[in-house]
């Protein structure tokens, strides 16, 4: 440049190199190496290197017939997506009681395919004939109730878009371990329900003085136990039948389940079959010994319901490999207190902070879409995000969360995560290795 | 839109229904109209709010069903079982898990830990974390074994959990465990519980 550049000039400058440099990473694939602009531009591809379907050829399936219609009874994903699966751990002692995790930085939008919802079971799946399952309803109400399948279906119905969440997602001492915004975060799914208010069929029991809780049992090889308070109960609770406009599938807890909007995932009862009213929480094993949060000074605290605000930038993300130029940054949001007001990214190592766009639709308790334009220049970086949800609590850093609560709490993780990227354009966990 | 209760009376419709029903009949105005009259008095839903779905629960399907166990151990059925009982038991349907003394394996460790849940490497066992005994009953005789769970008859869920609680220091070894012993048996952990204070941070 001769003489001194007008902003005008640099904003022009700066797109067109970025085209640039988009265009020639578009054409190589994932191939890039190297990076910088001159080794790019070096590589502008030749003709020869088309593929079938670019120009100037017509790519075979053009030039025959597809596969018949309705080939495929229930639709399957393109072979060419045979990647995009669960995350599933090699290596656990028993897959019984284990998890697998949705591969967040593989999908778009807020909607978790059925296919690829997080799974977390305590006694494996059950099989459930639907025809034989029964939903029984007792403890302190007015007419203690056997409902059928059928029956539950015919109370008036509802769909609500939310997430549900693990509520170790992912363990303190994990936090620097995993690679992809799977391995960190994937223990979340957002889908959208549809069934009954809980509130609905608990009316229809006739709630007696003195309820204060719902002890919710699972029909699966756990019998897994959960206590719900009456006011979640009577609140946002459903009990739901459908999961993204088809019946749940087996993993989600067919045929029917529980879903607390924004409360721990364990508490959300898969192949619901008991609600007992009662006085008193159960204490079960799941409220007890499991799912509550050891602090520092050996308490442990109990009932921690409520999945607070978090985000997680799923492209770039770890794993992946960005070239110089522009690159979108998204990813997703989420509160178990309601709506998220705002997500701030950073891309200095969080010494400055810009808001990024949310997507419509912006839901209570369900993932919210967001996005930066962002322009790499080929230097490293680390970029990360933070949610604020509409009650103005701020995603914490995860070292002002392990300092209130050190590092064996395991449960309610919801830190920033930050992602490195590297010269080379490989980005990775942005946590320092322990 | 009214749906016919069991008594034969016409269904008020709760509001949230009547909502959304308002628009498929003119007739549904009325019904919303006394929907906001049930809101009034929310709460404990009167007979009004009934749709007539379902059919009642008996006394012995509930008594079948009814199987959690409240932490005072009210609800723990009758039967007996030994510590002798349960370490042989122990043996054969629990140790290829949880190990020979329950000191784990491809299942969670279940013996020892007591005072190291402040230090940096907590071990979180029966013995040291699990704040009420009943509720182990509740879980050993809904989960355990997990090949087999719902398996153990109620004699063996006492001599199991006794064993359980013998390897922890918590009962004597010639205890015969029951509704009443076990509910008796105070839980080094009892106390070690607290309610979510969140937000904590920052």
């Amino acid at each position: 440049m001769s003489g001194p550049e007008s902003d005008e000039d640099r904003v022009r400058n700066t797109t067109e190199v970025a085209s640039r440099s988009r265009r020639s990473f578009l054409a190589r694939g994932t191939a890039l190496v190297g990076g910088g602009l001159v080794a790019a531009r070096a590589a502008e591809p030749a003709a020869a290197a088309s593929p079938a379907g670019g120009p100037p050829g017509v790519p075979p399936w053009m030039t025959t017939p597809g596969a018949e219609t309705g080939a495929q009874p229930y639709g399957t994903p393109s072979p060419f997506e045979k990647t995009v699966v669960k995350n599933i751990p090699k290596t656990l002692k028993q897959y019984t009681s284990a998890s697998v995790r949705t591969p967040l930085q593989e999908l778009d939008g807020i909607i978790t395919p059925n296919g690829l919802f997080y799974e977390r079971h305590h006694g494996g799946v059950p099989a459930i004939d639907p025809a034989q399952h029964r939903l029984m309803i007792h403890g302190l109400v007015e007419r203690p109730l056997v409902l059928t399948m059928d029956d539950v279906r015919r109370f008036p119905s509802v769909s609500q878009i939310h997430f549900i969440e693990c509520s170790g997602n992912p363990d303190f001492k994990a936090i620097r371990a995993g690679r992809t915004a799977s391995d960190l975060v994937g223990l979340v799914s957002c889908a959208e329900w549809t069934g009954v208010r809980l509130r609905t069929v608990l009316e229809e029991a006739g709630l007696q003085p003195g309820a204060k809780w719902v002890i919710a049992e699972g029909a699966d090889a756990a019998a897994l136990t959960r206590s719900l308070p009456i006011g979640k109960c009577l609140d946002d609770a459903l009990l739901v039948y459908s999961q993204n406009g088809e019946r749940l599938r087996p993993q989600q807890g067919y045929p029917l389940r529980v879903l607390l909007p924004g409360y721990e995932g364990n508490m959300s009862v898969k192949w619901l079959r008991r609600l007992n009213v009662t006085d008193a929480p159960a204490y079960s094993r799941e409220e007890t010994a499991k799912y509550t949060d050891l602090m520092p000074d050996g308490t442990a605290r109990q009932f921690t319901f409520t999945m607070e605000a978090k985000s997680v930038i799923t492209r770039p993300s770890g794993t992946q490999r960005i070239g110089p130029g522009f690159n979108e940054i998204t990813g997703i949001a989420w509160s178990g207190r309601g709506t998220i007001a705002r997500v701030e990214v950073s891309v200095d190592d969080g010494r400055s902070w810009q808001a990024a766009q949310l997507q419509a639709p912006v839901l209570d308790k369900a993932l919210t879409r967001f996005r930066l334009a962002w322009t790499w220049n080929g230097e490293p970086a680390v970029i990360q995000s933070r949610a604020t949800d509409e009650t103005g609590y701020v995603q914490p850093l995860f070292s002002e969360l392990a300092g209130a609560r050190g590092l064996n709490s395991f449960y309610h993780n919801n830190a920033v995560i930050p992602w490195r990227i590297a010269e080379s354009g490989e980005v990775s966990n942005g946590y320092p290795k322990a | 839109m009214a749906i016919p209760r069991r008594d034969g009376t016409a269904l008020r419709m709760a509001p949230r229904a009547a909502i959304g029903l308002a628009a498929t009949a003119l007739a549904a105005i009325a019904i919303a109209a006394t929907g906001l009259a049930a809101i009034a008095s929310a709460g404990p839903a009167s007979a009004e709010t009934r749709y007539g779905i379902g059919r009642p629960a008996t006394a012995a399907e509930v008594a079948a069903w009814n199987i959690d166990i409240d932490r005072d151990g009210r609800k723990l059925p009758a039967g007996r079982g030994s510590v002798a009982q349960g370490g042989a038991l122990f043996a054969e349907r629990c140790a290829s898990c949880h190990g020979a003394k329950g000191e784990g394996g491809l299942g969670d460790r279940l013996v020892g830990g007591q005072g190291t849940l402040a230090s940096a490497q907590p071990v979180k066992t029966v013995g040291s974390f699990w704040p009420y005994a009943p509720t182990l009953f509740d879980y050993v005789r809904r989960a355990m074994p997990m090949d087999a769970p719902q398996s153990l008859t109620d004699d063996e869920v006492y001599a199991v959990v006794g064993y359980l609680l013998n390897l922890n220091g918590l009962l004597p070894d010639d205890a015969v465990l029951k509704a009443r012993s076990l509910a008796a048996v105070r839980m080094p952990n009892r106390d070690g519980f607290v309610p979510d204070p969140r937000p904590d941070v920052p």
